[in-house]
């Protein structure tokens, strides 16, 4: 105790371990896992459209999101709407980042993970659903969309039910573009649609 | 409406102080259990915790409990010997039984029997009261107010039993770590605790 401040001293003596916290922490999302108190696990993998969040419940899947959402933000989003038991478990999403790595190597074309839809609900989540529809490689526009959720003057609502999607990659709303062809806008931006369309071109 | 933070970000912000007062309380080979214990706990209460309380003397006053249970569940695995129970430990550590029981600690540092980086395992065989109080408001940051609660007993009471742990760890470690242990004169240990700190930091790099 050699200073005026016992505590600075008394901190310095216990010195932080990055490692031992990284083992606790992995200890304690474990525990949480098979407490059943894990309401929402997430990891984050790297991706050809950069940094991609991914976020699921004992149900499924609850949300993909990109870096421009603000990973941050969605997880907040995340506790607010589901849960604020949260915690960073990689092994939970171990099965969607081998599926996505795979979508993302052109090795597969279609997602069998679960999905949780609790974060789109009615018109929306009709849309969202009929998405699959549109084969890898394939696009539809919006009005084209409109018609397969069964309300075809809908096509602002596909609109707005595409930008919403809280599962983008997976449900495949970067295959609905306009019907002119140009691309419309994309949760991730312009650029991971496009990316993710010559992707699938290339793949198909 | 933006309410609760996701729990990931209370276990980033507080993990490692919740850590360092568990390593104070219980030594490092329980810490370890007293963390996990305590942040499966918090996550499970979290729900219910209400938005503008402080998270981390919420925290720290589990930890306390867990801490608790940790060294009831030791007591009751361990032979009961007629030593004190925080002896084996520094006894492994090959040190002189007099430093280890904390006796004399003073005259230990002299004999230069004790390393100056051992500051935490003394912290840990302060008496439980000192320690506690010595971990929540200089580790945890609380105010004595907030240790009070945690601890029973009085505001004042809670920043005396601080001060004490303060005082006897100034009488062992008049060094700091890693540094040569300072020559105490015979009755440092009656020296008053804030006497002579300008002194006792001179020459001595941060």
């Amino acid at each position: 105790m050699n200073t005026d401040d016992p505590a600075i001293t008394l901190a310095q003596a216990f010195p932080d371990d990055p490692g031992q916290l990284s083992r606790l922490h992995t200890r304690l999302a474990a525990a949480a896992q098979q407490d059943g108190v894990l309401d929402v696990a997430y990891r984050v993998i790297d991706s050809p459209v950069g940094p991609l969040l991914l976020a699921t419940t004992d149900q499924g899947l609850i949300r993909v999101a990109f870096a421009l959402e603000d990973h941050d933000a969605v997880l907040q989003t995340l506790a607010d709407r589901i849960s604020p038991r949260i915690l960073s478990a990689p092994g939970r999403l171990d099965t969607a980042a081998r599926e996505l790595d795979e979508y993302f190597a052109g090795r597969r074309h279609a997602f069998d993970l679960p999905l949780d839809w609790r974060l789109s609900a009615g018109f929306r989540r009709t849309v969202l659903s009929h998405l699959p529809e549109i084969g890898y490689g394939q696009i539809a526009s919006y009005s084209t969309v409109a018609g397969l959720a069964g309300s075809p003057k809908a096509v602002r609502a596909v609109g707005t039910a595409c930008a919403t999607n809280p599962l983008p990659v997976v449900v495949p709303c970067h295959r609905v573009v306009r019907a002119d062809g140009s691309m419309g806008g994309y949760r991730g931006g312009p650029d991971a649609k496009r990316t993710l369309l010559t992707l699938e071109e290339a793949a198909a | 409406m933006t309410g609760k933070p996701p729990f990931e970000r209370v276990v980033s912000a507080h993990g490692s102080t919740v850590l360092r007062v568990c390593r104070a309380v219980l030594g490092p080979t329980d810490a370890d259990d007293a963390w996990s214990e305590t942040f499966l706990s918090a996550l499970k209460a979290y729900p219910d915790l209400p938005a503008d309380a402080n998270v981390e003397a919420w925290l720290v006053t589990i930890a306390h409990r867990k801490a608790i249970d940790v060294t009831r569940a030791a007591a009751r695995r361990a032979i009961p010997v007629a030593e004190a129970p925080d002896s084996p430990s520094a006894s492994l550590a090959g040190r002189d039984p007099a430093a280890a029981d904390g006796r004399d600690p003073a005259a230990a540092a002299e004999a230069g029997l004790v390393a100056d980086d051992d500051l935490a395992d003394a912290i840990t065989r302060l008496p439980a009261k000192q320690k506690q109080a010595v971990a929540y408001h200089y580790l945890a940051g609380l105010p004595y107010a907030d240790v009070a609660a945690i601890l029973g007993g009085s505001t004042e009471a809670a920043r005396r039993a601080a001060a004490d742990g303060i005082a006897r760890l100034r009488r062992s470690y008049p060094g700091a770590a890693g540094r040569a242990p300072r020559r105490v004169p015979d009755r440092a240990p009656h020296r008053a605790p804030r006497a002579t700190p300008t002194t006792a930091s001179k020459g001595e790099p941060r």
